[in-house]
């Protein structure tokens, strides 16, 4: 008897005459798992790579730029009388997997790279709290200011970067991306200049709209190069994303815009004026069939 | 005592039978279709959670925007993060009536569902014609409607209004089997 008031009052409980469709549909919603999206706008937070890849399929058209000096004064504009530009593709061969070819006119360096996303950030079920990718890339010098009768090998002309990148998205407004990273170089100028250079990279992104964030970037450098003063590269810059296209306004005392030179070559003072403004302006286009419509009209 | 176990007894004969009335779905299914000049665009949703009372004919749907499966990631990012914003508002709702439910038989016919469609935080009045099919053992919904963009604060900017329609066409097949 006991038992069966108990049980009619559970089932009362449990399915109420009055409850609400709405709070059954709560109590009733599976636990989906969610993979967090544009932790970054574009593949790079300033200078560096950010964990972003393009989409599968999607071929990626990017234009990097960077203008002299802003303290150089009004008869070098500013600055805008030199440039220095890569250009570069990069394609989606998977979701995670991303290769491009680039071509910097600093040092008339050919670079190529890949980047794989290892984990991905996520909510609900078997979540995770940071997105990680991890990068490589080969760097081939061809500028001939060498000695003609000693001119390196090919192999000399090679630099190597690796990286571990790692961001979380804190909220739709905050996101922030560490990436320690390693550097070698096949061959140096000086004896004492160190063939291999450890760095870490921090890198933030304040969404201020929907298309718009504002981004900071700075790498510090473990290991300097001696036969020059290098300093540590810091770049501030504006996100402003429309349809396909990805436009980044920069301020950096860094020229350069592949990792091995950026990040262990760059001798402007940010502070003291040595800043020079550039863009990285990215249109991606889809490749592959495109589908029309499968529905019923 | 004989008479309090019988009230008991038949307590708990009203609350299963109540609850055979209502029916559920966590796999319905809905799409989108975006057509324009430039582009086609097609979302598909197949987690679409949905109930009718079979008692009042009243229905509740929840959609979770982030559900919406992309033919390219690209367009889900934009879906997401610049248009229906679902970090703000994750989920659209529908609450509302199937009109003259009581009176539908069996077998596939016409019904007429009205009620507050509410997507990117912004309810409107909805009305429109559905394919029923009414059994014991589920109840089925299949139909579509338009959906004016504008009308729920989702702005489109100039540069890709060749690409996005104003107007994006709502399919859907609801497959309601009984609650328990």
């Amino acid at each position: 008897m006991k038992k069966l008031i108990f049980l009619t009052f559970l089932t009362i409980g449990l399915k109420g005459f009055s409850q609400d469709l709405f709070d059954i549909l709560e109590n009733e919603s599976p636990e989906t798992k969610i993979i967090t999206i544009a932790t970054f706008k574009g593949t790079r937070i300033l200078n560096g790579h950010s964990i972003e890849n393009s989409p599968k399929k999607g071929l990626v058209f990017l234009i990097s730029h960077r203008f002299g000096r802003i303290n150089t004064g009004i008869d070098e504009l500013y600055g805008l009388d030199q440039s220095n530009i890569r250009f570069a593709f990069e394609y989606g061969v998977t979701n995670d997997l991303m290769l491009g070819l680039g071509r910097s006119s600093f040092d008339k360096t050919y670079d190529g790279f890949f980047k794989y996303k290892v984990l991905k950030q996520s909510t609900g079920p078997n979540s995770l709290p940071v997105s990680v990718s991890m990068f490589g890339s080969a760097a081939y010098r061809t500028l001939k200011d060498f000695d003609p009768a000693n001119e390196p090998t090919a192999s000399q002309k090679m630099s190597y970067t690796a990286q571990i990148l790692m961001a979380r998205k804190f909220s739709p407004g905050f996101s922030l991306q560490v990436s320690p990273t390693y550097i070698h170089r096949n061959s140096v100028a000086l004896t004492n200049d160190p063939h291999d250079i450890l760095a870490v990279g921090i890198g933030n992104r304040i969404k201020i709209s929907n298309r718009v964030s504002i981004n900071a970037e700075y790498y510090y450098t473990l290991d300097q190069l001696s036969s020059f003063e290098t300093t540590n590269s810091i770049a501030f810059g504006v996100d402003i994303e429309t349809g396909g296209h990805v436009f980044q306004m920069i301020l950096s005392n860094s020229i350069t815009m592949i990792e091995k030179s950026f990040i262990t070559e760059s001798t402007g003072d940010f502070f003291g004026g040595d800043i020079h403004f550039g863009f990285n302006i990215s249109r991606t286009f889809q490749m592959g069939k495109h589908k029309k419509g499968k529905l019923k009209k | 005592m004989k008479s309090i176990h019988i009230l008991f007894m038949s307590l708990l004969l009203i609350n299963v039978a109540q609850a055979q009335k209502k029916f559920i779905t966590k796999k319905g299914f809905t799409s989108f279709y975006s057509h324009s000049p430039l582009e086609d665009i097609t979302a598909k949703n197949h987690q679409v959670l949905s109930i009718i009372d079979a008692e009042t004919g009243d229905i509740a749907i929840s959609i979770l925007m982030k559900s919406f499966m992309f033919e390219k990631l690209l367009m889900q990012e934009h879906f997401n993060e610049n248009y229906v914003e679902s970090d703000k508002y994750p989920k659209a709702f529908f609450k509302g009536k199937i009109l003259q439910f009581s009176t539908i038989t069996s077998g596939p016919q016409t019904a007429t569902v009205e009620g507050l469609l509410t997507i990117h935080g912004v309810s409107k009045k909805i009305q429109t014609e559905v394919e029923i099919t009414k059994n014991d053992s589920n109840i089925l919904l299949i139909g579509s409607f338009p959906v004016a963009v504008e009308e729920y604060n989702i702005k489109i900017p100039s540069i890709v209004i060749k690409n996005i329609a104003e107007v994006v066409k709502i399919d859907f097949t609801l497959d309601h089997q009984p609650y328990k």
